[in-house]
């Protein structure tokens, strides 16, 4: 079995992302990108499973500008056998991404796609879902355990009331939630080696999709902020403070 | 205009998510509600009591019994073009099947709207919450989820007809096993008027229950963690407020043993009242106290109880 795991440059999550006074989006020049976390949870996972046997190859799939590049050679680092940089620089949204992705499963022959369940910048947490519909495969969203069985998977997923387990027929889409693993720093030897793994080079219009985005943003603002309070003494002060505003 | 909600319930009860999502959607147009589900005629029965709601359709079939997003979702496509607009609450149920539904539409989805602009236009959070984006989308049909702390419960009062649709059966692929709950006791954490949440501070599974004497001690207040202390395992993740956890605005928020990381501020800030106990005084969970106590959490808690 082939896995894909689409991976996505984003805004490293250590960064204070600031809005730009153009109000127009926010900075991503100078500041520093990485591979997304989900992301980085189902490469190692996709990983997992081929060293348990269970998948014979692993894909990792970025879409975005050229130095999309550095999130696969990450992914390689980590395990992945090969990569495919599908280049654009028009702004990507989960549809448009879905399509491309929808078209390179069926080429590749794939029969698990397990990717990040949102990705921290535009936090849309729709791409897993839509490739799903548009292969007409099971989902399983939010995944904190994968049980591979045969033509099956057991994938216990975190939803608001626990945990919930569904099994899902292969071939699927999965997403991963924090808790499915921890993902491996990759050594430097194989950072090393993932630079001269094979990459193919693509763009929207090889797989015949029209990415323009259906999503305009017309404005980027800093969100309100909470006013200052205060720091009482002690607790019979808080418990004063707090029944004077009448919540206790 | 008409709206379609579609309503988060167990077949019992309707979750108050759908409330929140029904304030949503009473500005967009008229607003019908859709109960999927199995043996779920009290729930039906309880969103027709709800104002502002015009109608009700209510499918019944045992392939909705577990809201499985591939089920879910053929039966809102088929249902789409009765409606400028379809919404779900933005939560785990919501977030599941929503974008299932858009991409059989071949329509993008508006994930986590804070407030309508305009009926094309919407208020959203990126970067967990740290900026917000308003969104303009050009196509015919809008999918949006909602998020739920952002609008009020729409009240009780309504009566509305109940239709019911017939089932577009089981996609067969895929299947419920089983949902392990925590068997949480006291309030919902998604809904209820306070929240006490305990962070690494609190050391261990054991002293979580210093917060629920706590909690016992002020009105319908549940019990909430932050990401560190779920990982910890002192605690199970359906307690979890934050952004990969639950998002909460309570009236009332107490922050207990608490740093503040982005991801757990990102879930709770938006509360009324924001309390912090925390013993490092640089604690970045101060920045958005209202009242702040820099001090030995379990000095404080078993003080709470006694002034409580």
């Amino acid at each position: 079995m082939k896995i894909l795991v689409p991976v996505k440059r984003v805004v490293d999550y250590n960064v204070k992302v600031r809005v730009k006074s153009d109000n127009s989006a926010v900075e991503t020049a100078n500041v520093k990108m990485s591979m997304n976390p989900f992301d980085e949870i189902a490469a190692e996972e996709a990983i997992r499973l081929k060293e348990a046997g269970k998948a014979d190859e692993v894909i990792a799939v970025s879409i975005g500008n050229a130095k999309c590049e550095d999130v696969i050679r990450t992914a390689i680092a980590m395990g992945a056998d090969r990569g495919i940089l599908v280049k654009t620089d028009v702004e990507t949204q989960p549809l448009g991404v879905a399509k491309i992705l929808k078209a390179i499963v069926e080429q590749e022959g794939i029969g698990l796609v397990i990717m990040g369940k949102q990705a921290i910048d535009d936090d849309y947490n729709q791409t897993g879902q839509m490739l799903a519909a548009l292969l007409n495969r099971p989902q399983a969203t939010f995944a904190s355990k994968i049980t591979i069985n045969g033509d099956s998977a057991e994938v216990s997923r975190e939803v608001d009331a626990g945990s919930e387990t569904i099994k899902v027929n292969l071939p699927a889409v999965i997403t991963a939630d924090l808790r499915l693993n921890e993902p491996r720093y990759p050594a430097l030897p194989n950072i090393m080696k993932a630079r001269s793994k094979p990459m193919d080079t693509k763009t929207p219009e090889d797989y015949g999709v029209d990415i323009t985005p259906r999503i305009k943003t017309l404005k980027v603002e800093e969100p309100s902020k909470r006013k200052a309070g205060i720091k009482v003494e002690s607790t019979e002060e808080l418990v004063e403070k707090l029944k004077a505003a009448g919540v206790i | 205009m008409t709206v379609l909600v579609i309503a988060e319930h167990d077949n019992k009860n309707l979750k108050a998510s759908t409330l929140n999502t029904i304030t949503a959607g009473t500005k967009l147009g008229s607003v019908e509600v859709l109960v999927a589900g199995s043996g779920c005629s009290s729930v039906a029965e309880e969103v027709s009591k709800i104002n502002g709601v015009s109608k009700v359709l209510k499918a019944d079939d045992a392939s909705y019994e577990n809201a499985l997003a591939e089920n879910l979702a053929i039966l809102i496509k088929d249902l789409s073009g009765n409606y400028s607009h379809i919404l779900a609450p933005s939560n785990t149920f919501g977030k599941n099947f929503m974008p299932r539904v858009a991409a059989l539409l071949d329509v993008c989805q508006i994930t986590d709207v804070l407030e309508v602009v305009s009926e094309d236009t919407f208020k959203r959070p990126i970067y967990a919450g740290n900026a917000i984006a308003t969104v303009q989308t050009s196509d015919s049909i809008k999918i949006l989820t909602v998020r739920t702390t952002a609008f009020e419960k729409a009240s009780q009062g309504g009566n509305a007809s109940i239709e019911e649709i017939s089932s577009k059966g089981d996609s067969g692929l895929s299947s419920f096993v089983k949902l392990e709950g925590s068997g949480s006791k006291g309030p919902d954490l998604s809904s209820s008027r306070a929240v006490i949440s305990g962070g690494r501070g609190m050391a261990s599974k054991d002293n979580f229950v210093l917060l629920e004497k706590v909690a016992a001690k002020i009105n319908d207040c549940a019990i909430g963690a932050s990401r560190a202390a779920v990982d910890a395992g002192y605690i199970s993740n359906d307690y979890q407020v934050g952004q990969t956890g639950k998002i909460v605005a309570p009236e009332l928020y107490i922050a207990v043993g608490i740093s503040g990381a982005i991801q757990h501020l990102a879930g709770m800030k938006d509360s009324k009242i924001i309390v912090a106990i925390n013993k490092d005084e640089n604690a970045p969970i101060f920045e958005v106290a209202d009242y702040g106590l820099v001090a030995d959490l379990f000095d404080v808690l078993p003080q709470m109880e006694q002034l409580l």
